[in-house]
């Protein structure tokens, strides 16, 4: 880790600012994805500017559906009332990652840029493409694992989103709020938050340099009440998904009116698949209708050796899923 | 041997051998009062080193820049194999290494070769651990890299037959009878092959040291090691210095699993940059440089061929295995010894076939070759089971040894029907269903599987100090080590128990070289060969006190022959007349003697027999040791539940009953077993370090991305034990139990997995997309 100066933001102006006199500079709040990446030296910055007394805090039902602050703690989140009853999916996937530990300290717009587990992204001795542009990507012919099948380039197999939230979150059409060093908010979709890797996987988001994400609203739906997220890993807790489904249905009399699907642990981006969503719309809650809409989300799969088992499993997990929504 | 040696029993009034005493240093730890060996911060002038380790696994240094690191602040030093001072003696010879007891035939930083990725290349000192954390970051290490070779399955790879395997120790061939004809011949032919992943032990403390030098020719070193006397010896032989001026100590450990069973090279770099600087150093492996550091238990492939005939009595076994190894080493841990005494079989054929690669040296782990090769005998015969239609407990019985077939000799002690008995009978085995593949709960499939487990009790050496003192308490010591799972404990309790005392008047010490010798805690020796000295000194104690009293005239003791005196209740009487006698408290106040000293050795039993025991710094024999064959038998129970479409197994059910002769703490034992059987249900189902074949570096070198069970993947557990009195092992009748809770636990695992799903996997781990992949190729 190098060495580095600290300072205390009072508001999202000053943060942006000093972010913009030190470009090296980074944002810290929950600080457990940050420090991680700096022990590793994996990432350097000169200066951490905390912005954890930002007014970027709140979780309110609002006409347009769920309003979170980027600076509310998974923990919090996970545990809300609100949250778990009316977008059940999103309080599963906050509860179902990491450990108790790290969501107590985590943010949640810290978990939304949280970078990827490849192990070659992981540790500086291997070439990465996304770590250092035009080095070359090992994962190709080695450890694939649990990399991504779908979105994937020549230049990148990672799951750039390693986690859980963005894949609820991108489930149900959730819209970031950002601020950038003139005091000026956009709103971006966060199935178009992310980037796909193509030739530059380094570039992993829409975020501007020193832009801030204020809060996430989540449009509320009949879907997100009758929805879950549902993770398969090699352990019980405290490990990536190898697959997860976020998955929403508003269901009457059998038929599906609407559905909301996205997969995890697949994508090179929180997978969003409206080719799914398709074949779900109108269709009996049947199961030759999962599996058919899990067949549709998986077309255009592109495994290697070693995550082959990738397409099956996600089909699997994503039917599972509706399944239980479905009741 | 005709007739049995005296069983010692232990004092039945003080009560204190084999209960459930909690542990004497419980509230050290939790309190932060016990100190490990990167713990000791205080030590004036204290440095702090970081490893700078090689990203390429294969090369030639061309240059190390530390100029940039040498200008920060509060950097003391920075070694390379350009200016670290020359040792006595190095392991980078055949010769060396064997006068060592080094575990690998390399030491890093004594020339510019780079032999495997993590290899170190420079050690960086400075006043804080941060700045030298910083400073390697700044140092500039410039390779010339070559394409390394990363395992056997390398198509590059050439095999060898090593002739002796685990660094020489064990025969790599073995053949007993004819088995190649009787395998021809058998009836019932089985031929499966078996993979590992590489697995890496983690204890939670890392490989620590901190080196002082308190003269230019003394040092003292607190180290993270499972044997202050085999530390002591490397350190001496390497750094040129009688080994009375070399003290090594381990007061705590975090953790062994056997990789720091071994002196490996970070622990003598720090040493050398002691001296060097002229400082205390201290140096703390980081979790990746764990994997890299310390060994690990080599990536390996077994092919075990089974002849049977129709009714599943075993008529032929065939075992080939074929692993990884380092540049300079021929390790290997010995699969075949279990699979040639575990079952009654005529005939036994084992041969090994390494290959060499750009890696380092691997390691004994936990039950090294128990672990693996039961993995593949205890599926064999469950796959034998299955086709012949005969239930897996019953074909253990069919081929149940009453003798060991490796050598033809009788057991020291043997329960294992008792432990299938009671095991089956606890997990309530006779409800089993028949047909594999057909019990529900719900969407899950529901197996059960059961595995036998059997461990040597390996012989050593051990010597204890026992010295009683006129007020009614003692000071116990010996040089033996506790890997946090309870040696401070039952040993207070033994020599309480000895004493006739209460386990508060014990003060126990151990972790010293200045202690009296006692064996590397490894290979499950430590509670027998420990206990058994600490009894025999207690021993020599009642003597010298009985033989005071026999001189003392104003004793009611006085002229009788020692032989005719019995030490009951605390007190010596005579066996005739037991009225007749006194307690040791009366008798030394009198002949004012403050205390009595008495040692003893616990090299009793089956090797004290033979004059074949150990040394306190080798690996023990494990058998053969003079008429009696020595080992602990037990059986794993394990219910696991599958989702058929996620793959995922997760284990629901778990029973183990064991018997190792006496045991000492029933609270500390049984934590033990857990503990094993959680290490094992790791290694069955989440367990593997990747190492990348086109750069042989680990991609997982950290507890995040590499697998350990976590509480949620643990059911509760039920441990047993058989009550067992074994008279030829040592005086304590202990058998050591570190080992045994982990053998035969994957196999368990895999075949209640068979059980649940009818599909057999035979590598490791059994993570969900080899369930699917299974589930797709043999559907």
């Amino acid at each position: 880790m190098n060495n580095f100066s600290y300072t205390q933001a009072g508001s999202a102006k000053e943060a942006t600012g000093i972010r913009k006199d030190k470009p090296q500079a980074a944002y810290i709040a929950g600080g457990t994805t940050l420090l991680d990446l700096m022990k590793a030296n994996l990432e350097e910055h000169p200066l951490l500017v905390d912005i954890n007394v930002l007014p970027f805090k709140g979780l309110e039902q609002t006409k347009d559906g769920l309003r979170i602050g980027a600076l509310e703690r998974m923990s919090d989140v996970g545990e809300n009332a609100l949250v778990k009853q009316q977008f059940p999916a999103i309080s599963e996937s906050l509860l179902l990652a990491a450990s108790p530990q790290l969501r107590n300290m985590a943010s949640i717009g810290g978990n939304i840029l949280q970078r990827t587990r490849c192990g070659y992204f992981r540790d500086a001795a291997f070439p990465c493409n996304k770590r250092v542009p035009g080095s070359g990507c090992p994962a190709q012919q080695g450890d694939n694992h649990n990399l991504a099948i779908l979105g994937v380039s020549e230049a990148c197999i990672a799951t750039s989103y390693p986690g859980d939230l963005s894949v609820a979150l991108a489930a149900f059409d959730a819209v970031l709020t950002l601020e950038n060093a003139k005091g000026k908010q956009r709103r971006v979709p966060i199935t178009e938050f992310y980037l796909l890797p193509g030739k530059t996987p380094h570039i992993e988001t829409v975020l501007e340099p020193g832009e801030l994400i204020v809060s996430i609203l989540v449009p509320a739906g009949a879907y997100t009440q009758r929805s879950t997220y549902l993770k398969v890993r090699e352990r019980s807790s405290y490990a990536y998904a190898l697959t997860s489904a976020a998955v929403g249905l508003d269901v009457q009399g059998g038929s599906i009116r609407s559905a909301r699907v996205a997969l995890g642990g697949v994508g090179a981006q929180p997978w969003r698949s409206r080719e799914a969503e398709q074949i779900l719309t109108g269709a009996p809650a049947t199961e030759a209708t999962f599996r058919a809409a899990a067949a549709a989300a998986l077309r255009g799969a592109q495994p290697r050796e070693h995550n082959r088992f990738k397409v099956e499993l996600a089909q699997n997990t994503l039917v599972q899923a509706l399944q239980k929504v479905a009741g | 041997m005709d007739t049995e040696p005296a069983f010692f029993e232990t004092n039945p009034k003080a009560g204190s051998v084999g209960q459930p005493l909690d542990r004497v240093d419980g509230r050290a730890k939790v309190t932060g009062q016990a100190r490990y060996s990167a713990e000791f911060n205080s030590l004036p002038g204290l440095v702090h080193a970081v490893l700078k380790t090689s990203e390429v696994a294969k090369g030639r240094i061309q240059s190390i820049d530390t100029s940039l690191a040498l200008k920060e602040p509060g950097v003391v030093a920075i070694l390379t194999h350009q200016n670290l001072p020359q040792l006595a003696k190095t392991p980078n010879s055949p010769e060396g290494k064997k006068a060592i007891g080094a575990p690998m035939g390399f030491l890093p930083l004594t020339t510019d070769q780079v032999h495997y990725a993590g290899q170190p290349v420079a050690i960086v000192l400075a006043n804080t651990l941060e700045r030298a954390q910083h400073a390697a970051a700044l140092v500039r290490v410039s390779i010339a890299a070559e394409k390394p070779l990363a395992s056997y399955a390398d198509p590059r790879a050439e095999l060898f037959d090593p002739q002796k395997v685990q660094d020489g120790k064990t025969e790599g061939h073995t053949v007993r009878g004819n088995p190649k004809a009787a395998f021809a011949a058998a009836p019932v032919q089985l031929t499966h092959t078996y993979e590992h992943a590489i697995n890496h032990h983690n204890p939670m403390e890392p490989g620590s040291t901190t080196a002082h030098w308190e003269a230019p020719d003394r040092v003292t070193v607190y180290e993270s090691t499972q044997g202050v006397t085999r530390t002591q010896k490397a350190l001496s032989a390497m750094l040129g210095l009688p080994t009375e001026q070399v003290r090594v100590v381990t007061k705590y450990l975090g953790g062994g699993f056997g990789c720091k069973g071994s002196t490996w090279p970070h622990t003598v770099l720090t040493v050398q940059a002691a001296k060097a600087v002229g400082r205390p150093v201290k140096l703390a492996l980081t979790r990746p440089q764990m994997f890299t550091s310390m060994g690990h238990r080599e990536d390996q492939t077994q092919t075990l061929k089974v002849g049977a005939t129709k009714d599943g009595k075993l008529l032929a076994l065939l075992h080939e295995k074929t692993s990884t190894t380092s540049p300079w080493d021929n390790y290997a841990e010995p699969n075949s010894r279990i699979i040639n005494l575990l079952y009654n079989c005529p005939t036994f054929e084992s041969t090994y076939q390494l290959a060499r690669a750009d890696v380092m040296t691997s390691t004994f782990m936990r039950a090294p070759g128990e672990a693996p090769g039961s993995f593949a005998i205890e599926c064999s015969l469950d796959d034998l089971a299955y086709q012949l239609g005969i239930d897996p407990l019953e074909i253990r019985l069919r081929n149940y040894a009453e003798k060991d077939p490796s050598n033809g000799k009788p057991w020291s002690s043997k329960s294992l029907k008792q432990c299938y008995a009671r095991g089956a009978e606890l997990f309530g085995w006779s409800k089993r269903n028949p047909q594999a593949g057909a019990t529900r709960d719900g969407r899950l499939l529901v197996g059960w599987g059961m595995a036998t487990a059997s461990y040597p009790v390996h012989n050593n050496q051990g010597t204890a100090r026992v010295r009683l003192y006129a007020d009614g308490h003692a000071v116990v010591q010996t040089g033996a080590t506790d890997l946090g799972t309870g040696t401070y404990t039952v040993m207070t309790q033994v020599a309480a128990d000895a004493l006739w005392l209460t386990p508060d008047k014990i003060r126990f010490e151990l972790g010293d070289t200045k202690l009296p010798t006692a064996p590397n805690s490894g290979g499950s020796v430590a509670a027998g060969t420990v206990s058994s000295s600490i009894y025999m000194a207690a021993q020599d104690v009642w003597q010298k006190l009985i033989k005071l009293a026999t001189q003392d005239k104003k004793s009611p003791l006085y002229r009788a022959k020692a032989a005719d005196v019995v030490v009951e209740n605390g007190r010596m009487v005579l066996k005739a007349n037991k009225a007749k006698g006194e307690d040791f408290a009366t008798l030394m106040k009198r002949n004012e003697t403050t205390d009595i000293e008495g040692t003893g050795n616990g090299k009793y039993g089956a090797g004290y027999e033979s004059g074949l025991a150990a040394g306190p710094a080798d690996s023990g024999h494990q058998d053969d040791m003079a008429g009696h064959s020595m080992h602990s038998f037990g059986v794993h129970f394990c219910e696991v539940k599958v989702d058929p479409d996620l793959g995922t197994v997760r284990v629901s059910r778990w029973v183990s009953v064991h018997a190792a002769g006496r045991i000492l703490n029933a609270k500390t034992a049984r934590s033990q077993i857990i503990g094993g059987s959680i290490f094992g249900i790791g290694n069955a189902l989440m367990e593997g370090t990747f190492r990348d074949p086109n750069f042989a570096r680990y991609t997982n070198s950290n507890l995040a991305d590499y697998h350990v069970p976590v509480c949620a993947d643990i059911p509760d557990m039920t441990v047993e034990f058989i009550e067992e009195h074994d008279p030829y092992i040592n005086a304590m009748g202990v058998k050591g139990i570190g080992e045994i809770s982990m053998v035969g636990v994957s196999a368990a695992v895999a075949n209640a997995v068979f059980h649940a799903t009818g599909k057999r996997i035979r590598s490791l781990p059994i993570t969900p997309d080899k369930v699917l992949e299974t589930k797709r190729v043999q559907a």
